[in-house]
């Protein structure tokens, strides 16, 4: 590897370093919003790890979150916090396994629509499994994790993601996937074995997002079926990806941080009609800006290379 | 007599479900759309039958005039609105089935949205025709017989009106070859756009015929999607026949898990039959092979 090799890696960290005192200056309403920002930055980014390169769309972010929410809710005060976070890690990757391996073959729309239905499947199992074996509704999550705590773990957990993308997309597994989201006929005729590489990255993307749900959950106190598996998770994660533009690693970040201060206006402000503008503010992302602020970037850049080209030489 | 309660229950949900399939197989498999609002548009029709009905006293079969042509209406401004512009812009089918439903997800929320603030999050129902009537041994509600009965009808029309009619055979040749059609003077967007309306004003039949004998608020409509979704793919995508199968399947494996297994666990059933049909049958019971 060359030095321009690390560039990235070493930007992330040192964006990391810049970010990880803002909890000793910041008030308690600006840890909330960062910490938001923060969780929607993780599961946008380990969403964008399978979805962006394989340009298979997956609704099923709530799906792992919640799972993630509710290891904490059961096990929090059983066990040591490091060894939940663990657990929450290796339940969301054995799930991942088995959806992935059950769906994974199946082409395009018919994937969406199971992982539209899986959250809202894990969600009716965990609600009648509470009801049958546990005789409440919901449960409460007393732990003792701070904001701040909370904002280190994500912020860890973040650059950990990026890491693992950046090692991901230099790989041979880097190579297969953007192969598969070219045409997956073709990759497979290449010799790529398709199943095993887009599980694989399925289990990966799926095992942070569980993560991000265990550690977020704290902060809840409180938690039910429908706050952990509420479906509005997976699809705040996706216009956030796009807007941002799946295509690179650091995309997802760039559509997540005005669309969460975005959503935090409007539902501070215009708590009844929020469904109705996320709506819109999603159309209005589909429609105009279907390759996201990475590609206006892309555009721009292009344009100014043009540009620039044209322009006769002095010494003309 | 349980058994035929259960089996009776199950045909007349496995009905409804057929009859709400039904619309989404049209629009999804003549006009290529994935229309993930779907579910809100019936919600939506459940709401102005239950207005029409408590404020004015109007019966939920004269609701279904107004209703189906208001939906027709709608959905062919929606196609030609919002989806045109996705068709132009895709460069593949696949390119224009993801868009198609990231597209109509928005629109999902904003329908949501507006019944949300309309309505409000609460139950909702009225009670027309609530007469018990006995079959073969068992009881079953007036309101629920009507309902299916007018779906059995709905769903023959149209099977007729697809077989019969001469718009009805272009619709099919759209729905087979949307590549091909125009080569025999088929406008296909004008076609895809009509079939797109259709499955709007069955979308609309179904919600007012629900809304007779079902108890809804406004954030229910992904549960009808999901249902639809389910029928559609395991009928085979554009299979009318092959809907109103699957949707007594599947109405039937309901009322059968409820009374044996378990009530909590309808949905998780409804997935395993989704799912072991995608896995050993992908093109649906009734569809052809592998495309």
């Amino acid at each position: 590897m060359t030095l321009k090799d690390w560039t990235l890696p070493l930007i992330v960290l040192a964006a990391a370093a810049v970010l990880a005192p803002l909890p000793v200056v910041a008030g308690s309403y600006w840890m909330a919003l960062l910490v938001n920002i923060l969780m929607y930055a993780t599961l946008a980014t380990a969403w964008a790890l399978f979805s962006g390169p394989t340009h298979y769309v997956s609704l099923a972010t709530a799906a792992f979150f919640g799972l993630g929410a509710y290891t904490m809710a059961f096990l929090g005060e059983k066990l040591p916090l490091p060894l939940v976070y663990g657990v929450a890690a290796l339940i969301g990757a054995v799930v991942a396994t088995i959806v992935g391996l059950s769906t994974l073959r199946l082409s395009g729309v018919y994937f969406v629509i199971f992982t539209f239905g899986l959250a809202e499947l894990v969600r009716q199992l965990v609600t009648w499994g509470e009801a049958k074996y546990g005789g409440t509704v919901g449960r409460f999550v007393f732990i003792d994790v701070t904001q701040q705590g909370i904002y280190w773990m994500l912020l860890g957990l973040l650059v950990l993601i990026l890491l693992t993308g950046f090692a991901i997309q230099r790989s041979r597994l880097g190579w297969a996937l953007r192969a598969i989201g070219e045409d997956e006929t073709v990759a497979r005729h290449a010799g790529i074995d398709t199943t095993v590489s887009k599980v694989a990255v399925f289990v990966v993307s799926a095992t942070f997002m569980t993560v991000v749900g265990a550690i977020m959950a704290p902060r809840w106190t409180y938690i039910d079926p429908s706050i952990a598996f509420n479906p509005i998770i997976s699809f705040q994660v996706l216009i956030m990806a796009l807007l941002g533009g799946a295509s690179r690693l650091y995309g997802p970040i760039l559509g997540v941080v005005p669309l969460a201060i975005l959503f935090e206006i409007l539902q501070a402000n215009f708590p009844n009609s929020f469904s109705i503008l996320l709506g819109l503010a999603f159309l209005v992302i589909v429609y105009f800006v279907p390759n996201g602020i990475v590609g206006l970037i892309d555009q721009g850049r292009g344009a100014f290379i043009r540009a620039t080209r044209r322009r006769p030489h002095p010494a003309e | 007599m349980f058994l035929v309660d259960v089996i009776l229950s199950g045909l007349i949900l496995g009905g409804m479900y057929a009859l709400i399939a039904m619309g989404l197989s049209l629009q999804y498999g003549v006009a290529r759309i994935m229309n993930l609002a779907y579910g809100e548009f019936t919600i939506a029709a459940s709401f102005m039958a239950y207005l029409l009905f408590t404020a004015a006293g109007i019966s939920p079969i004269l609701a279904l005039a107004v209703a189906m042509p208001l939906s027709f209406a709608l959905n062919w401004g929606i196609y030609r609105v919002l989806m045109t512009p996705l068709v132009r812009r895709a460069k593949s089918p696949g390119a224009l089935e993801v868009d198609s439903i990231l597209a109509t997800f928005g629109l999902l929320f904003v329908v949501q949205g507006i019944m949300l603030v309309a309505f409000g999050g609460s139950y909702v129902s009225y009670s027309y025709l609530a007469i018990p009537v006995e079959i073969i041994g068992s009881t079953v509600a007036l309101n629920r017989l009507l309902a299916a009965g007018l779906a059995v009808g709905i769903a023959l029309a149209l099977t007729a009106f697809l077989m019969r009619t001469r718009i009805g055979t272009a619709i099919r040749a759209v729905a087979v070859n949307p590549a091909a059609a125009p080569l025999v003077g088929i406008d296909t967007t004008a076609y895809a756009a009509f079939a797109f309306g259709l499955g709007g004003a069955l979308v609309a039949a179904s919600g007012v015929l629900v809304s007779m004998f079902f108890t809804f608020n406004a954030s229910m409509g992904v549960v009808f999607t999901m249902k639809a979704l389910i029928v559609v793919i395991m009928g085979g995508v554009g299979n009318i026949f092959g809907a109103l199968v699957a949707g007594l399947i599947l109405g039937l494996a309901e009322s059968l898990t409820a009374a044996f297994l378990d009530g909590g666990l309808t949905l998780a059933v409804n997935f395993a039959l989704f799912l072991a049909i995608l896995l050993v049958k992908p093109t649906g019971l009734f569809g052809k092979a592998a495309r």
